[in-house]
């Protein structure tokens, strides 16, 4: 069997950890295969490697058996290796052509040639089924149809080998399954694919063969009909996850938080997006907001936290109204924020993480007098949180987040709201881009912290999740609050009916 | 020799400190680079020696260090001033209005206000700020609330003070016959015995000034609670919105602090004898000095010391060599040195990438190839 991709003896240091170390990973011809492995893993170096962004210390690449040189993404082009990355890099403003043919133009006399650029991306779209329209901006399509172009994209420039990294993070459940469909139609006409997922679901529905990571270091690779879930998790973490979460019954006690009939507008559509909710958080319980991405649960979590303006009906926290409150204010009197978008909310980058990690407090007194930062508070606080949260980094407290994987980003901000220690926790998706280890102890937290007393409310779009964590669950369609649901009696099947919009509660 | 040069490099690329001064050092030495080829395009048999007067030629006596010392004072502060708005996320172009701002602030109340006895200098630094702090304010504001980029703000707000302020000049403190008055003795800078230590007898404390306001603007920004606003606000405004920091405020606030101290170079420029008051239809090109002060200090308070002193330190260089060139050439050289060397970004990107090849080592700047989490 000849294999596509042969990265052998893999080496790659950075300034204080083995991202990688002697890692091997061989993809054969026309197969799936998923890369799995713990945050910080070494996963996206890896990729990194092989699409030329980063140049390993040690160790051979060969692309259909030769031995190759890649020193930057054009060279991975040239091979026929293309990679989508799991934020993606598009122009906004451009159409979808103009952004697949970015870097790649067909020129005739300095003139572009759009026609022939539209002919062929028409043509890919068909043969992939990826409906893509090539004359849309990328403002107007929708997160999946924004994935799909940049496999439009890779496609375009005649990849035979593609790695996605994470591409179903930020997806829908629809979303995946079509994407899943993608792959396969790929893999069909003989395009080989590297996979990385934390979701051992969909390794198993979509993958042949599965290579898996620790800590920099090359575990097993496996034939994924041959391996259950829990054998991968196994390998992966080093030792038995759990996947049953001891749950006691919740000890619900008062309302803390409370809105009331209210609308959030936003600022970036004009439009008004929450339409007329009202609900009550108590302590002592889960309550998750359940839904299709996009009906508006990230405004009603931004006026919640005072990020958006509310401009009908008010909220109340510990009974005080804190409708037009500022966004410190409502922190400071209780509210913890795990925000959806971590890089734009939720660090600041080019900050150290011992800097990040203060970023709710840093004014209070424990972090500072009269006006001057606590430098050794703000190491041990750090230092602290990396323990407990199992942070995972090159040169710990002086970490620049933005060298940190993507898993770890996520527990740096977990940690620091967690630790806040209010009595409401707002958590958006808690666990997107986490591993099993990590999702499996932040869902145990999760649950410390309500039976603590704490009120939580959970926004998530996986209805494991929702299912496995919330002792209510407020269904959100187009801005409106459909209906409160209690886990124990509601379906899946049912919940998914509400989700859609095709059945409303008439109780709420 | 090639294997120092190496191991030196892999000790650099340990410190991101250690990388920026070595980009700086390396831009000037670009910068001097460019001079001399340029030198030696123009008329070769002088250039070694144009050479040695521009980089040594200040060193001969102490009147030149007095001078380069004297002169780096106005450059240091409006570099401080557009380094320290750079921190915080905004260009702030408008140094020199600022500067024009603050030195008739100062001015006025040096003429004028001669009833106020021993404080009257310190009023009239006080005045300059001032000046400058208002004509901050104005792009602050625009951007803050009407999101109007500062740097077209703030180049209109050159023009406007280059001109209202000739004209108020003109109304204020000007003799009856047209010509510029100097600031009473009793709000002149003073010398301390600088003037003896340096025999150079426009030498004042102008540049003690400037130090100390670089330690200042230094400690807000790296030990403060302050500080580490206005930097999350510089790095990423939603997530310092998110954090809860009124990321608006902020915004005024960097751009009256960094006008106040481009005004303040307006006062320590003026209140002096040496140079008068010109009325003038040029800005003043220290404002622009210090946009190249800040580039070549990479935003860094303490750098910018160095920075401006190199700057001045060339300038005088220039002026002596002009027994080698004419005056002409020599200020377009000395200006090819100075904007060469605030190229130091760019040679910081250059070092990493060489750093990388050189070590496979990667240097966390590696901002280019973006997220790959
Ligand atoms: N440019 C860099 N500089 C320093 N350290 C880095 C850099 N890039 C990655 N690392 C470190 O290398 C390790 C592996 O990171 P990588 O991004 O490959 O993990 P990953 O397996 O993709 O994890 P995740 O699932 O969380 O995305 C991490 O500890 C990370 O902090
Ligand atoms: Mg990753």
């Amino acid at each position: 069997m000849e294999y596509a991709i042969e990265m052998l003896d893999i080496t790659k240091e950075f300034p204080g950890i083995k991202a990688n170390d002697q890692v091997t990973l061989k993809v054969k011809k026309g197969e799936i295969h998923a890369l799995l492995g713990e945050n910080g893993a070494g996963k996206s170096t890896l990729m990194s490697i092989l699409f030329g962004l980063y140049k390993a210390d040690t160790g051979t690449i060969k692309v259909n058996g030769e031995t190759v040189t890649i020193d930057n993404p054009n060279d991975a082009n040239a091979l026929g290796i293309g990679m989508v990355h799991q934020h993606f890099k598009l122009v906004d403003r451009f159409t979808v052509t103009q952004n697949i043919i970015l870097g790649y133009e067909d020129t005739r006399h300095g003139f572009l040639r759009y026609d022939a650029a539209n002919e062929k991306i028409k043509q890919l779209s068909e043969q992939y089924r990826l409906n893509v329209d090539p004359h849309a901006y990328i403002e107007d399509i929708s997160v999946g149809q924004q994935q799909r172009v940049e496999i439009l994209k890779t496609l375009y420039r005649e990849a035979d080998i593609l790695i996605l990294d994470e591409p179903t993070a930020s997806l829908t459940p629809q979303e995946i399954k079509e994407l899943m469909s993608i792959m396969r139609n790929m893999t069909k006409e003989g395009k080989s694919i590297v996979f990385i997922t934390h979701k051992l679901e969909e390794i198993r529905q979509v993958a042949d063969r599965c290579t898996i990571l620790r800590k920099g270091k090359h575990i097993d690779t496996v034939n994924v009909k041959d391996t259950t879930n829990e054998q991968l998790a196994e390998k992966m973490v080093g030792r038995k996850v759990l996947f049953d979460l001891d749950k006691k019954t919740a000890k619900v006690k008062d309302a803390v938080l409370e809105m009331r009939h209210a609308s959030v507008l936003s600022p970036v559509t004009k439009q008004q997006v929450v339409k007329d909710v009202s609900f009550t958080l108590k302590k002592g319980e889960i309550l998750c907001i359940a839904g299709i991405e996009g009906n508006g649960q990230s405004e009603l979590v931004y006026g919640l936290t005072g990020m958006y303006p509310i401009i009908k009906g008010n909220v109340t926290l510990h009974g005080e109204d804190i409708t037009k409150s500022s966004i410190r204010k409502r922190s400071v009197t209780g509210l913890s924020h795990i925000p959806e978008d971590r890089h734009k909310h939720g660090l600041i980058l080019d900050f150290t993480l011992e800097y990040n990690l203060i970023m709710q407090s840093y004014f209070t007194e424990a972090f500072q007098k009269r006006g001057f930062l606590k430098f050794d508070a703000i190491r041990e606080h750090a230092q602290e949180l990396i323990e407990r949260f199992d942070i995972r980094t090159s040169a710990g407290p002086v970490t620049m987040v933005r060298s940190m994987s993507g898993g770890n980003q996520q527990k740096a901000i977990l940690g620091r709201e967690i630790e806040r220690d209010t009595d409401v926790l707002i958590a958006v998706q808690p666990t997107r881009g986490l591993d099993v280890g990590a999702i499996e102890y932040i869902h145990r937290e999760l649950l410390a912290q309500r039976d603590k007393g704490k009120a939580v409310l959970l926004v998530s779009y996986e209805l494991d999740e929702v299912f496995n964590l919330s002792d209510r669950i407020l269904v959100m369609y187009e801005g409106e609050n459909v209906g409160v649901f209690d886990p124990e009696t509601i379906t899946e099947q049912e919940l998914g009916l509400y989700m859609a919009g095709s059945k409303r509660s008439e109780a709420s | 020799m090639n294997k120092l040069w190496t191991r030196t490099l892999e000790a650099v690329a340990k410190k991101p400190n250690a990388i920026n001064i070595m980009s700086s050092l390396l831009a000037i030495v670009g910068g001097l680079l460019f001079g001399f080829i340029l030198m030696l395009i123009i008329n070769p048999n002088l250039a070694f020696y144009g050479l040695y007067r521009i980089t040594v030629g200040p060193l001969s006596s102490m009147r030149d260090i007095g001078w380069v010392l004297r002169n780096a004072a106005p450059i240091l502060l409006t570099g401080l001033s557009v380094a320290f708005a750079f921190r915080t996320g905004l260009f702030n172009i408008g140094a020199t209005g600022q500067l024009t701002v603050g030195a008739f602030f100062a001015l006025y109340v040096g003429v004028n206000w001669t009833w106020l006895g021993p404080a009257h200098l310190w009023v009239a630094l006080l005045a300059a700020m001032l000046g400058g702090a208002l004509w901050g304010a104005i792009p602050g504001l625009l951007k803050a609330f009407r999101n109007v980029h500062e740097v077209v703000a703030s180049i209109m707000l050159n023009y406007i003070a280059l001109h209202m302020i000739n004209l108020m000049v003109r109304m204020t403190i000007y003799h009856p016959d047209e010509r510029a008055l100097y600031p009473a003795s009793s709000a002149r800078l003073p010398s301390w015995g600088l003037e003896s230590v340096f025999s150079f007898p426009g030498m004042n404390i102008g540049i003690l000034i400037a130090l100390l306001m670089a330690f200042i603007i230094h400690l807000v920004l790296n030990k403060t609670v302050f500080g580490y606003e206005l930097k999350s606000v510089g790095l990423s405004r939603p997530a310092a919105r998110y954090a809860g920091i009124n990321e608006k405020s902020r915004v005024v606030y960097s751009m009256i602090i960094a006008g106040s101290i481009a005004g303040l170079a307006g006062g320590v420029m003026f209140l002096t004898t040496g140079i008068p008051f010109r009325l003038s239809n040029v800005l003043l090109m220290q404002g622009f000095t210090g946009i190249a002060v800040a580039l070549l200090a990479l935003s860094a308070p303490l750098g910018v010391i160095f920075a401006a002193l190199f700057f001045s330190w060339i300038t005088r260089g220039g002026n002596l060599a002009d027994r080698a060139y004419d005056p002409e050439l020599i200020e377009i050289i000395v200006a090819v040195i100075i904007y060469f060397s605030a190229l130091s970004l760019f040679m910081k990107q250059v070092l990493a990438d060489f750093v990388k090849r050189r070590t496979k080592e990667d240097v966390q700047l590696h901002e280019s190839q973006g997220d790959v989490s």
